[in-house]
């Protein structure tokens, strides 16, 4: 197996989440397509990881499936929150920190 | 049979693996980010995630591939149903989950890609991963001993992270 087949998968999927994080409306969608971010960076840890021999690749994508976690659990709490105050999640309705 | 051949024939399956789950990843991304209904989009990502586990099992990356079924298969995912169940009373299509401007995105989107192949193009050209049976190979003994050697500073701060997490959670969420 070629290395760059995992790594331009990866970028595949950083671009359609990036892609997500800017024309998505909707705060759970958002947070979607920041997970398919977050894998994109995993898969091409591991992929070094097995190319250079070395678990510190392996260690720091456990890392990040941690981070992810607590992320969304954050996340979810914030948008909750947001919806019971607002009674929406459009994140266009999220303008009073506009100067 | 000698070695090498059945070698070329685990690759050939291998290769054959990735393609299909590579497809079936990029399709439930775009699904993703295109679907005009939250729960199915959030169980596209299902689809999305699970593909990742599979190949992290071809990089030889065990451990973290059946982390990866728990934590975000498991739990991630309930969180989010979760989540569009109590920020919404309607499951169904909606038309308005796009921002007015969310063309840019494509243009955006398609640069970054054409960037981020040109250089891993050029600079690994044909460069290939190391089979199965290199002395390289990293077994979940070796994670674990980087984990709780060089690494253990990060891993305590990742547990202050989760418990603040979970209590900030709770705070944020909690009615009164």
């Amino acid at each position: 197996m070629l290395i760059n087949q995992f790594l331009i998968l990866g970028a595949v999927l950083f671009c359609i989440g990036v892609y997500g994080v800017i024309a998505r409306k909707n705060a759970v969608l958002v947070l979607l397509s920041i997970e398919l971010i977050l894998n994109a960076v995993n898969l091409n840890l591991l992929a070094f990881a097995l190319r250079n021999g070395d678990p510190d690749g392996q260690v720091f994508a456990l890392y990040v499936l941690a981070i992810a976690a607590a992320e969304v659990g954050v996340g979810l709490g914030l948008v909750l929150l947001i919806y019971r105050n607002k009674k929406t999640i459009s994140l266009d309705e999220l303008s009073e920190m506009k100067g | 049979m000698g070695a090498a051949l059945l070698a070329e024939q685990a690759l050939v399956a291998q290769n054959i693996a990735f393609g299909l789950i590579a497809a079936v990843m990029v399709f439930g991304a775009i699904k993703v980010v295109s679907s005009n209904n939250i729960v199915h989009a959030a169980l596209w990502l299902v689809c999305v995630l699970a593909g990742a586990a599979a190949q992290y099992l071809l990089v030889y990356a065990e451990f973290v591939a059946v982390t990866q079924v728990l934590v975000y298969v498991g739990a991630v995912m309930v969180l989010f149903l979760f989540g569009v169940m109590l920020t919404r009373a309607r499951i169904g299509k909606e038309s308005d989950l796009n921002n007015k401007n969310w063309a840019i995105g494509i243009p955006v989107a398609v640069v970054l890609f054409a960037a981020m192949s040109i250089a891993l193009i050029r600079g690994f050209k044909a460069e290939k991963l190391p089979g199965p049976d290199a002395a390289t190979r990293i077994d979940t003994r070796l994670v674990s001993d980087s984990i709780f050697g060089p690494y253990l500073l990060p891993f305590w701060a990742l547990s202050f992270v989760l418990l603040v997490a979970v209590i900030g959670a709770i705070v944020l969420a909690r009615k009164d």
